[in-house]
Formats: structure tokens, C-alpha cells, sequence
């Protein structure tokens, strides 16, 4: 990593100031906050846990603007974070104390909206709901749905390539997007992908979305707009134990069906939500499955009959299919509110969100089991059961002495789990500040240096949310005391938990 | 010796001697791209299928396996490669298929190699054996290089094994006929790809539309219903010859252009004969590859929002694939850079001044 030299590097507040009056310089007052009392707002993003306060923030109202703020961290040499609405689960629009932040809030205008093409181009502020609420009167929406999706921008999805409940039918923002505009650091504007359904040369599009806002400065997306299914309707259906519930998952996939939905809750997740929000839970289960189709209603009626069968055959203990849009909202209402639940039991809690291998899950989940003795902490899951994303929320107290450690190390450790079955640190939340150790454990030196190779190859002069997401060799030589690769173990003959 | 060692020292050989390799799977797809240039390194050898597990949706290969003994193995579980890539030629590998980038009919509805290709196993230009990605279906860790892989033309390094999200074949099938102008048959594949229904390819051709529909019976019967038109005798072997290009369309020697374009853009106003896929986005040219041509194609296509290859035959001094923009060609050299600092792989296949 670069190292960033300036003469006021020693005086935070020389540096303050000159790095305010440079971008004032260069833009409207309105669109630089340094006092930090104005700045304080932008200490952290849904990661509360972490919290540092950034030399500025800057509001930038259009792209000149955006290139004028980078052009003055160029020069200065500053580090940039970007951020959309900090709904980020990983720290990723975490400001650094020497760095700008550079918020897209201003930036949420709906370009243009083309029924026929079905597509939509927006500014990277517009948040993600109100893409389809716009796309609605043409029977179209914008099918990734992150729980988020009321706050969270298109900017942010991109940088996170993220999902939802419908990215097992309908993929992640790197599937549902055409185009992304970029401003780089070295002051371009370029266009990768394009509105037509590929691009020439090399598929930097693809390298460029959930690359965590350390590429560029996302100025503009294309979107791909879907028709909106005629119906939906939901399943819910019970099962004695977690292990039964994630075989019905496998039987319905090898059934040849793709559910619009398809997410599991364990007995802890059950019992947490329902008090709140009275979906008719069933308090006995060890795990409940919510299976949803969509599309015209002989083909939900078709594909309700199908997946009702298999899932009585792999022995749901109770079903139920819900009878209007206003009880499939209940249904899932629990699911789409675990997170806040968890927040009302519990003073903190850390939402993990690691994929495995489905056929992996018993010995995942026991394993956390496990590990909830270990940590002396409990432990709720809930989990996107079509694509093996795990969302652990590990309940604690932050002010009770050690808690957050131990919150911390059994994150890590249910991680390193995920890895060593052959899965994966990050489904959808990113890297960021959060899980930049546990990168150590998935990938290898080469795979580290090769991803610096790729930063390199769009930020040269390493100013983009540097030390985020991608560890430094020292950064992992401290951490790296295991290292599983590709569920490759050191001694795995021992027993871990 | 394995041939992953065979490989590496190959490549370290071909960095010592400033001998560019050319990667070769099947040799099917050797007329596409830049023309090939250096010694043949032969993938075949290294085959088999690694992993697959049909109720994971996930299918990990070596680059050597024939493209048809994985259709085939898939295909007994009900399942199949939704991108449906084309073959062209027995023998086609995985390595080449993903390398290589192309779709098949469904490309528009399911979407390209890419969206399927979940991890890769790349041997980078130093012959250092790399895994990016990885074998589960949602994964946000480090950049995604895997996807960007696919479509690379081998530039960036061989891929030795690859990872890809395979889906179930559809419950029923039905393809219908229309006649119809060029004109009209971009207008209703437009409107009809804003509806529900459960496309999955289309075809215009000298004034007749192929529309395919895939899903379940109810959704099929509905659409049938509602579109009209007249079922397709024969169906399935109408769309391996789309797939394949032996419509009478792609006969003969004339140079064939691909162009990508938003897939509203309205008929063409072309001197050859054109044939419309993807529900408007992708339009097949027969026309000249002289240089003053190729110039034409590409504004016009670009002016539309979109590009043009060179996609077989020509004169392929005009480049193969449309220029980039100064800044994004920069960044394109800087990619190669980081994967392949010699420029030991298939040098000139996907643009002539990447190897310098
Ligand atoms: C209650 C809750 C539920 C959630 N559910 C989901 C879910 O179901 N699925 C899911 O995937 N995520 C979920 N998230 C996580 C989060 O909402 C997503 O990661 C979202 O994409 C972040 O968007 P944002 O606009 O808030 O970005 P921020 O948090 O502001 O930033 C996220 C990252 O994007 C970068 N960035 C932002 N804007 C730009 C830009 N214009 N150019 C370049 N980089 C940029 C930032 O630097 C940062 O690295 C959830 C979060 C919460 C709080
Ligand atoms: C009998 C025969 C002899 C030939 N002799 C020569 C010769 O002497 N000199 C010469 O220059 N050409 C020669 N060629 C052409 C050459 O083999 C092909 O043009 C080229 O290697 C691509 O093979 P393909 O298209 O069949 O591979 P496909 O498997 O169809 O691959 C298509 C593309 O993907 C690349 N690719 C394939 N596998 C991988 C992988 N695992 N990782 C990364 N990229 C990959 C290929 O290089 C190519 O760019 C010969 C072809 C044949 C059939």
C-alpha cells in the first residue's frame, strides 16, 4: 500500500483546513461540511459498531462536481470513501481520518424511464425502491430487493453487488445491470457495459460491481426492468428439525423448481419475530420455510401444487399458502423484519452473512450451536435457503465488559467455518472494514496480490476507500495465524468444535 | 508429470523465450477473434467433471471437458447451461465456452456466460495457479474476477477449471411462427419482452419470426393462447441449428457481422441480408469487410448505443472487435498487466495492441 506523505500529515487541523479550502475552491459552500459537528452524521454507516470521523464531506450536485472533488484529492493526494445512503452492513462507506467522504445524496435523479427498452437510467443517489415505484405505472420493476431496499441507493447496490429475497430467481445487481458510468480517480469518465446487452473487450462491468467503491465513483446506472408478475403467493411450512427443513430446500431444487423465494428461520429467529409482528408463526417448529412463486396465476397455482408436494413429502409437519397479497405480506413479514426484531430483544446484535453449500448446513449450524457455549452468546438464524446465504445474528451487549470482543470472535469463527465447508466470508453484505480479516482466511497471498493488481489497474495512485476489503500481506500476516483456503484445512483431522 | 505442471512449464518457458502460447480447447471456435498466433497449448488433457451436485445448482469442471459431456451429465438430472452456448464444431471444451463469451438463443431471457460462472481457476502469465469466485451461488468476497474471465479470449490466462450455476430444464416447451417485417417484429418483441411470459428466444429471418416459450405448462398454454400464431414443427432441433448457425442464413463466404444493440434499434437500413436474436438485441449482418465498411458498421452501431464484431470471415486488419474509448483502453492494458505481464497468452485475439 501506498504511503499517504503530506507536510500537514502531523497537524490533523492545518490538514482539515487546507483540504476544506481546496474543495471549496473548487464548489458551491453548500457542497463541503468539515466542522465536526456537520461531518458527525457521516461517522459510520450500518456497521455502528465502527466509527471515525473524515477530514470532510463533500455533497457533489452533478459529474463536474464529482470530478472537481477528485481532481482536489488527486492533487492533495486524500483518500476518497464513497457513500450512498450508509445502509452498508460492513463498513464499507466507513470514512477515514485523513480522507473525504463523497456522498451521493444529492445525486438521485430518475433520468429516464423506457418502457419499451425496459430499462431505467438513474443517478446513483436514487434509492432502490423508488426505481421500481417509478417503473410500476408500466407494469415494470427493478428485481434485486435488498431488505434495504426503502433506503439503500443503486450506487451503494452496485458497489455491493447486492441482493435479496428474489436473486435466487431473478440474480444479484450484476445481473440486472447494463451500464455503470465512472468517474475515475485519474479524473475520467468511462462506460462499462453499455445499452445494448454486451460491451467490447474484456467484461469490466463484472469486475466493477460489489468492487466496494474502491474502483471509481459510480455517476450513473443503466438498469434492466422486468415485467411485474400478475400474482404471488407464499408457503410456509414447518419442520421438527433444521436438518429435515434443509433437505425439503434440496428437494424442491431437484424438483426442477426455482421459487420467486425461498428462505428458512430457525426456532431462535421464530420465536424473536413473532411477538412483533404476529405472522402466525409456528412456535413449535424447529425451523420454518417460506417457498414463494410468482407469475400469471395458472403458473403459481401450478408451481403452489408442486412445491406443496414435495415439501409434505420431505416432511413438513404443517403448510400453509397464503390466501391474499395481504397475508403473504404477513408471512413474510417476520423474515423482511428479523434484523429490528433482533434490535428489540436484544441491546446489540451483528448480522454475519457468509454462504455455504446447502448440503453443508446441519454441520454449519451445529456448529454454531457449538460455538454459542464457546462465546457464552446466542445466536438466531436466518438464512436465504434457495443460495445457501447465511445471515447469523449474534445477540449481545455492547456495554457489558468483553461482549463486543466475543461478539466479534464468533463472527470470525462462524466465517472460518463457512470457508472451511467450502463457502464463503460475504454473500452479499461485502468485505469492508468488518470482515477485511477474515479475507485472509478465504484466499491465498497470490489471489491478495492479483486483487491489488486489479485495484491498480483503476485506481493507480490508490486513493479510492483505500484499506477496506482487500488486506495488505501485514494485515494478514497478524491475523493469519489459520488459513483455510478452499476448504482446504490445516490438520483437519482435529476436531474443531 | 500433471498437467498442471505441464502447463506451468509451458508458460514459464514461453515467458524465458518471448514465445507467445496459444491456448487451444477444441479448436472450434479458431476463426473467431484475433487470428491465433504462437506454439498451441492444448488444453484436452486436462478433463473431467470435478464437482456437481444437482440440488446445488453448481457444476465445477476442468478447461479440457468437452462442452457435450457436460450437457450430457446435466441433462441427466434434468438440468442444462441456460446460456445455452453454441458448439460450432465437435470437440467444443469448457475452457473455450467460457473463454470465448458466446450465448445461445436464451441469451436475452436467462442471460450471458458470465451471469453463470461462479468461480474460476485461472493459471495467470507467470504460471502461478490462481481461484477466484468460488463454488457457491452468492459470493461478494474480492472482486469478481472469474466473470470478467469469461469472454477474455484466454488474454488474461488459462482458465484450468471453472465453477458455473446451472438451472433446471424448463417443464414445457412450445415455439410459434409468425410472418412478419423486420419493422413489426422488433416493435412486438419489445412490447411482449415487457409482459410476463415466459420467453426464452427469437429468431427474425427474411420475413418470418420464431418465438420460443419455456416454462411451466400453465404459463406456456397461457402465452400460446394469447399470442397465437403457428406451432413449430420440430422445434428442438430448429433451435440447436439457430444456435449452431446453419440457418440458410449463415451460408457462404460473405463476412459476417455481429452487432450488440439496445434492442429497440429500429430495422437496419443494410445493404446485406440481416437476421434479428434476443428479442431485438442482437442482429447478424452479411456485408463487406473492407475497411470503409467496417468504419460504416461501427459508427452506425455505435451511434445506436451498441457495437459490431467482425464475427467470421473478412479482412481481419479492420479489428475484430470495436475499439475502445482512450481511457478504458487504458484500463485494459493495465488488467492485462496485472495477469498477464509478458503477454505470453493468445496475443492479438481479442485486440491487436494488447501484447505490447
Ligand atoms: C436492515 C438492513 C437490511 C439489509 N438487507 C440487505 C439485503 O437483503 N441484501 C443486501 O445485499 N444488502 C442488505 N443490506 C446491506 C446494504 O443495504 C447494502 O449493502 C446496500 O447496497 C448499501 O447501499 P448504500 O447506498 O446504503 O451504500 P453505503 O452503505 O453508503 O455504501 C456501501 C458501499 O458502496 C460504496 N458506494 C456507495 N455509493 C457509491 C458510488 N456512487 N460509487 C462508488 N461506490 C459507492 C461505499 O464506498 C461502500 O463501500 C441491508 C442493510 C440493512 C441496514
Ligand atoms: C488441427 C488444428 C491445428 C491448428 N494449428 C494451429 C497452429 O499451428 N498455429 C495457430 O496459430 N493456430 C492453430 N490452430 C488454431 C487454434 O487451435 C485455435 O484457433 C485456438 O487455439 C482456439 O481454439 P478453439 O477456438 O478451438 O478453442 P476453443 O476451445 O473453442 O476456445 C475459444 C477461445 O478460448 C480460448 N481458450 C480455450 N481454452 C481456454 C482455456 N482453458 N483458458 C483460456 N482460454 C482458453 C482459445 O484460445 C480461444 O481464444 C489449429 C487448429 C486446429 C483445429
Amino acid at each position: 500500500m501506498p504511503h499517504l506523505v503530506s507536510e500537514s500529515a502531523h497537524d490533523p487541523a492545518a490538514r482539515r483546513a487546507q483540504v476544506a479550502a481546496a474543495l471549496r475552491a473548487r464548489l458551491p459552500a453548500s457542497c463541503v461540511l468539515s466542522d465536526p459537528e456537520d461531518t458527525r452524521p457521516y461517522e459510520c454507516d450500518g456497521l455502528a459498531a465502527y466509527r471515525q470521523l473524515p477530514l470532510a464531506v463533500t455533497l457533489p450536485t452533478d459529474e463536474q462536481q464529482v470530478l472537481a472533488i477528485l481532481d482536489v484529492c488527486r492533487e492533495l493526494k486524500v483518500p476518497v470513501v464513497p457513500r450512498g445512503a450508509g445502509t452498508g452492513l460492513s463498513g464499507g462507506a466507513l470514512p477515514i481520518s485523513d480522507g473525504v467522504v463523497l456522498s451521493t445524496a444529492r445525486m438521485s435523479q430518475i433520468k429516464q424511464v423506457d418502457p419499451l427498452a425496459r430499462t431505467a437510467v438513474v443517478q446513483p443517489g436514487v434509492r432502490n425502491l423508488a426505481i421500481s415505484e417509478a417503473a410500476a405505472p408500466f407494469g415494470l420493476y427493478y428485481a434485486p430487493d435488498p431488505s434495504s431496499q426503502i433506503a439503500c441507493t443503486i450506487g451503494g447496490n452496485v458497489a455491493e453487488n447486492a441482493g435479496g429475497v428474489h436473486c435466487l430467481k431473478y440474480g444479484l445487481t450484476v445481473h440486472n445491470v447494463l451500464r455503470v458510468r465512472v468517474a475515475t480517480i485519474e479524473g475520467d469518465i468511462v462506460e462499462l457495459g453499455g445499452a445494448a446487452l454486451d460491451a467490447p473487450g474484456l467484461d469490466l462491468l463484472a469486475v466493477f460491481i460489489g468492487s466496494e467503491g474502491m474502483l471509481g465513483i459510480v455517476l450513473e446506472v443503466t438498469v434492466k426492468l422486468v415485467p411485474k408478475p400478475a400474482l404471488a403467493q407464499v408457503i410456509m411450512a414447518s419442520f421438527n428439525d433444521v436438518v429435515t427443513a434443509g433437505n425439503a430446500v434440496a428437494d424442491v431444487i431437484a424438483a426442477g423448481i426455482i421459487p420467486a423465494g425461498l428462505e428458512m428461520m430457525d426456532r431462535t429467529s421464530v420465536r424473536m419475530v413473532e411477538p412483533f409482528v404476529k405472522a402466525g408463526y409456528d412456535l413449535d417448529a424447529a425451523a420454518i420455510l417460506l417457498c414463494e412463486a410468482d407469475g400469471t396465476a395458472l403458473e403459481v397455482a401450478e408451481e403452489i401444487a408442486r412445491m406443496s408436494a414435495v415439501l409434505e413429502r420431505a416432511g413438513a409437519t404443517a403448510i400453509a399458502v397464503s390466501q391474499s397479497e395481504a397475508e403473504r405480506v404477513r408471512f413474510w413479514s417476520g423474515r423482511k423484519n428479523a434484523f429490528p426484531a433482533a434490535g428489540r430483544i436484544s441491546p446489540d446484535y451483528y448480522c454475519m452473512d457468509g454462504t455455504i453449500p446447502r448440503k453443508q448446513l446441519a454441520r454449519v449450524l451445529s456448529g454454531i450451536a457449538a460455538m454459542e457455549h464457546t462465546y457464552g452468546l446466542r445466536c438466531s438464524n436466518v438464512f436465504h435457503a434457495g443460495d445457501g446465504n447465511m445471515h447469523p445474528l449474534i445477540l449481545f451487549d455492547a456495554s457489558a465488559p468483553g461482549e463486543f470482543e466475543r461478539a466479534e470472535a464468533f463472527g470470525a469463527a462462524i466465517l472460518a467455518l463457512c470457508v472451511e465447508v467450502g463457502g464463503t466470508i460475504t454473500g452479499e453484505h461485502g468485505v469492508g472494514k468488518e470482515k477485511i480479516d477474515s479475507m485472509c482466511v478465504q484466499f491465498g497471498r497470490k489471489e491478495l496480490d492479483a486483487f491489488f493488481a486489479v485495484k491498480h489497474a483503476f485506481d493507480p495512485v490508490a486513493l479510492l476507500n483505500p484499506d477496506k476489503a482487500i488486506p495488505t500481506p501485514h494485515r494478514c500476516a497478524e491475523f493469519g495465524k489459520l488459513h483455510v483456503h478452499h476448504g482446504q484445512v490445516p490438520f483437519p483431522d482435529l476436531p474443531r468444535f | 508429470m500433471g498437467t498442471i505442471d505441464y502447463f506451468q512449464e509451458r508458460v514459464r518457458a514461453a515467458v524465458a523465450s518471448g514465445q507467445p502460447l496459444c491456448i487451444r480447447g477444441g479448436g472450434s471456435k479458431d476463426w473467431y477473434g484475433g487470428a491465433p498466433r504462437g506454439d498451441i497449448l492444448d488444453t484436452r488433457d486436462h478433463a473431467g467433471i470435478v464437482d456437481y451436485e444437482p440440488t446445488e445448482l453448481v457444476i465445477t469442471a476442468r478447461c479440457g471437458t468437452p462442452l457435450a459431456e457436460i450437457e450430457a451429465v446435466l441433462a441427466r438430472h434434468g438440468q442444462k447451461l441456460a446460456f445455452e452456448p453454441p458448439h460450432f464444431g465437435h470437440g467444443a471444451t469448457l475452457g473455450g465456452t467460457v473463454a470465448a463469451g458466446l450465448c445461445g438463443p436464451r441469451r436475452a431471457t436467462s442471460g450471458a456466460t458470465r451471469d453463470f460462472v461462479l468461480g474460476a481457476q485461472l493459471m495467470d502469465g507467470k504460471g502461478d495457479v490462481l481461484s477466484f469466485g468460488g463454488r457457491v451461488m452468492k459470493n461478494v468476497a474480492g472482486y469478481d474476477v472469474s466473470r470478467m474471465l469469461a469472454g477474455s479470449l484466454g488474454t488474461l490466462g488459462l482458465l484450468l477449471e471453472v465453477s458455473l450455476k446451472v438451472l433446471p430444464r424448463p417443464f414445457a416447451e412450445t415455439t410459434l411462427s409468425f410472418a412478419m417485417s423486420e419493422t413489426d417484429a422488433i416493435r412486438r418483441l419489445n412490447e411482449w419482452g415487457g409482459q410476463p411470459l415466459p420467453l426464452s428466444g427469437s429468431i427474425w429471418c427474411d420475413g418470418m419470426l420464431a418465438l420460443r416459450l419455456s416454462g411451466a405448462e400453465a404459463a406456456v398454454d397461457a402465452a400460446v393462447r394469447s399470442l397465437g400464431g403457428e406451432a413449430l414443427p420440430d422445434a428442438a432441433a430448429f433451435w440447436t441449428g439457430v444456435r449452431e448457425q446453419r440457418h440458410a442464413f449463415f451460408a457462404g463466404d460473405a463476412p459476417l457481422w455481429r452487432l450488440s444493440l439496445p434492442s429497440t434499434t429500429g430495422a437496419l437500413a443494410a445493404q446485406g441480408a440481416t437476421m434479428i436474436e434476443w428479442g431485438g438485441a442482437q442482429r447478424w449482418l452479411r456485408a463487406d469487410g473492407d475497411p470503409a465498411t467496417a468504419a460504416a458498421i461501427r459508427r452506425a452501431a455505435q451511434a445506436c448505443g451498441g457495437h459490431a464484431t467482425l464475427f467470421r470471415g473478412g479482412d481481419k486488419s479492420v479489428g475484430v472487435f470495436q475499439p475502445l474509448a482512450p481511457a478504458l483502453a487504458r484500463i485494459h492494458a493495465r488488467m492485462q498487466d496485472a495477469f498477464d505481464p509478458a503477454r505470453v497468452y493468445n496475443p492479438g485475439r481479442l485486440y491487436p495492441g494488447s501484447e505490447t
